[in-house]
């Protein structure tokens, strides 16, 4: 390896992006721009959930309830009827997601010491809403129940259970989702942009016939490779902080974790994802197959199954094998540890040995797979 | 084999069903000029391509400065410069990057680098556009500049393939200077074209027709050995004319400008027939004489023999 012809391709490589204003956008916009639009888009926070109250009881210890509800901020009642049907016309025409549904003599029980039933119907159709919704119904009857017993009859008292169940969320306590959406969006977007960025400079100097010359010279594979590969790796650091400080000012997520940690591990998936660009930009000898394919096989993946739509422990057995080839699911957990847990070295260790032999494995295949001939 | 900058035997090259190349056997030697002529598609840059390590041979044997086609193409691409057939720098650099770029690709660096980008400037005549987009050049500088590129590590041996192509005369004509400059110092050049005019330039020559070597040897010998037969250049008034009246007696010739030739086996007789075809196809002649048939003619015979 001849420092000189290294020097020389990164050199030329900085030349061409800075000259393309279409490279210069991708490399520097696009993870911008996705940062943000994903960010807003994808909000796991259900606030305002449109309810229709059904209040047969009519009394203070109803009302009590309700504005339970709505004071809790995840309930919003825009309807109250005294008429079962309704509950269905307002779920059905959309006009309501749940339906809280207060049956007579409520609060007679609750003073007689018995338990009454408070029946809640939610739009299952959107079941991850739905799901959400159900956890905000149980903590705001809990509350209601907790805050009655003192107060209450002496049955309340006595149901109430021996273990005091006290919960509390670590790393993301107010559990706020962009505190987990914004990590794992950086590791998705930059396993997509690290693709993208060299999947086009090999599959370009064919399509441009510059590599003929280019190979007809005492280049060696490695030289050329990792030549091209630097440029992109320096990009790819930049698009990291820029992303970071993005998630850090702009979407209040705490970075717990130590920084200069967090660079050096996206510098190891940089470079298997820089690699992987490489890689099939080689294969593909053209620009467009180069970049359908680095998108295709980047995003999807990162996307899907790297945990950060759904968790891996959830995913059937042989889909839950085939994450364990996805390198962003690693930088997901990397990028998760550091921001939310503050997570040291130590406990990423796997995860940081895994990214280091994905990008030894496919840098060696571009290598291996670029051929200084013609055909 | 050794004192041969390129040798090959029986050089072969297959793409699917379709021979590009077959049994092309030649050796240039040290110094030498070497034009490999043929029409477009008949196998030049094929044959190049293997000489240059850029395409595995599908048979033969070969050495190209003392380095073995098949086993060292990387040890040859220290030895060679090769100017490809498309113009194939980076048009978004200057000629001043373009230069610096290659040279780091031949491991040109310090002084030496410093003097050869001066020379390269100079003989392209870039010395006050070094900072001009490549791109944006006239094609008589971009075809010097791409040649400066391919020899900033001062090879033995380069390879030019139709490096005059798309070129005005005037700097087709500054390029064979260099190229004669070039070998008179010691350096072997291997040069496709399709001009016959410039194949006049050449020390030796080989025909490759459908990817075989058709004919060989120097300028002279082509012109004289190879071609028994004899050329009668014919001026008429009207050239078409002439030439379609000359077909329907059967009599074939080439058009060379506003001039027929015809190849013939005797003129003393030809010419007397040629004359008489003529008057009676109502054709005024206004010359014919017999030539020295120029290596166009050689090649357009030969050609139509194979």
């Amino acid at each position: 390896m001849r420092l000189v012809r290294v020097k020389a391709i990164v050199a030329k490589e900085f030349i061409h992006i800075r000259r393309d204003p279409l490279s210069l956008a991708m490399a520097f916009l696009m993870p911008v721009m996705l940062l943000f639009i994903f960010g807003y888009a994808i909000t796991l926070d259900v606030r305002d959930l449109r309810t229709v109250v059904h209040d047969l009881d009519g009394s203070y210890m109803s009302r009590e309830l309700v504005r339970g509800f709505s004071e809790s901020g995840y309930f919003t009642v825009v309807e109250t009827t005294r008429v079962e049907s309704e509950i269905e016309r307002s779920l059905e025409s959309g006009r309501a997601m749940v339906a809280i549904s207060v049956p007579e003599g409520f609060s007679r029980d609750i003073k007689r010491g018995g338990r009454p039933t408070l029946q809640v119907v939610v739009d299952g159709s959107d079941s991850n809403t739905a799901s959400i919704a159900l956890g905000y119904v149980s903590g705001v009857t809990e509350r209601f129940s907790q805050r009655l017993s003192p107060v209450g009859g002496r049955g309340a008292g006595e149901r109430k259970s021996t273990v005091d169940l006290r919960t509390r969320v670590w790393y993301n306590p107010e559990l706020k989702s962009s505190n987990f959406i914004i990590p794992g969006l950086i590791a998705v977007i930059m396993a997509v942009i690290a693709a993208l960025l060299t999947s086009l400079t090999i599959a370009r100097e064919w399509e441009r016939g510059t590599m003929e010359q280019l190979i007809s010279t005492p280049v060696k594979k490695a030289e050329l490779i990792t030549g091209k590969l630097i440029p992109y790796f320096v990009i790819g650091l930049v698009d990291v902080v820029v992303s970071v400080v993005i998630g850090v000012w702009f979407f209040a997520v705490p970075l717990e974790g130590s920084a200069v940690l967090l660079l050096a591990l996206s510098s190891v998936f940089l470079f298997g994802g820089l690699s992987l660009g490489l890689l099939i930009s080689i294969v593909a000898k053209t620009q467009i197959v180069a970049s359908q394919i680095a998108m295709v096989s980047t995003f999807l993946p990162a996307f899907l199954l790297s945990g950060f739509m759904y968790a891996v422990e959830n995913m059937p057995v042989p889909i839950r094998i085939g994450t364990y080839l996805v390198p962003a699911r690693y930088f997901l957990t990397i990028l998760k540890g550091i921001f939310l847990k503050g997570s040291t070295l130590g406990v990423l260790a796997l995860e940081t040995a895994l990214l280091t032999a994905f990008g030894a494995v496919v840098f060696a295949l571009a290598i291996r797979s670029f051929k200084k001939k013609v055909f | 084999m050794g004192e041969y900058s390129v040798s090959v035997e029986k050089l072969r090259r297959d793409f699917g069903e379709f021979v590009a190349v077959d049994d092309v056997t030649l050796s240039v030697s040290p110094g030498e000029i070497f034009g490999f002529l043929g029409p477009n598609g008949a196998g030049k840059s094929t044959t190049i391509r293997m000489l240059c390590g850029l395409l595995a041979p599908t048979g033969g044997s070969g050495t190209v400065g003392g380095h073995d086609i098949i086993k060292e193409p990387e040890e040859i691409k220290k030895t060679i410069g090769y100017m490809s057939q498309k113009f194939s720098l980076y048009d978004d650099l200057t000629v001043a990057e373009n230069i610096d770029f290659f040279s780091g690709m031949y491991g040109v660096t310090g002084k030496k680098k410093r003097e050869r980008t001066g020379w390269v400037l100079e003989m392209a005549g870039l010395a006050a556009r070094r900072t001009t987009v490549t791109g944006t050049l006239p094609g008589g500088f971009k075809q010097r500049l791409a040649l400066g590129c391919a020899i900033l590590h001062e090879p033995r041996i380069i390879f030019l393939d139709e490096p005059t192509s798309g070129v005005d005369p005037v700097s087709r004509r500054n390029f064979w200077d260099l190229i004669y400059g070039m070998s008179g110092a010691g350096t072997t050049v291997f040069v496709t074209t399709h001009y016959m005019d410039e194949a006049e330039y050449c020390n030796r020559l080989a025909l490759i027709y459908r990817g075989r070597i058709i004919a060989r040897g120097t300028p002279g010998e082509l012109k004289g050995e190879q071609m028994k037969k004899t050329v009668i250049e014919i001026r008429a008034d009207d050239t078409v004319k002439a030439m379609e009246t000359l077909d329907e007696r059967g009599i074939e010739t080439a058009v060379f400008g506003n001039l027929l030739h015809a190849t013939v086996d005797d003129a003393g007789e030809s010419i007397p027939e040629i004359e008489k075809a003529l008057r009676q196809g109502g054709v005024d002649l206004t010359g014919i004489r017999k030539i020295v048939p120029s290596l166009e003619d050689v090649f357009v015979t030969l050609i139509e023999e194979a």
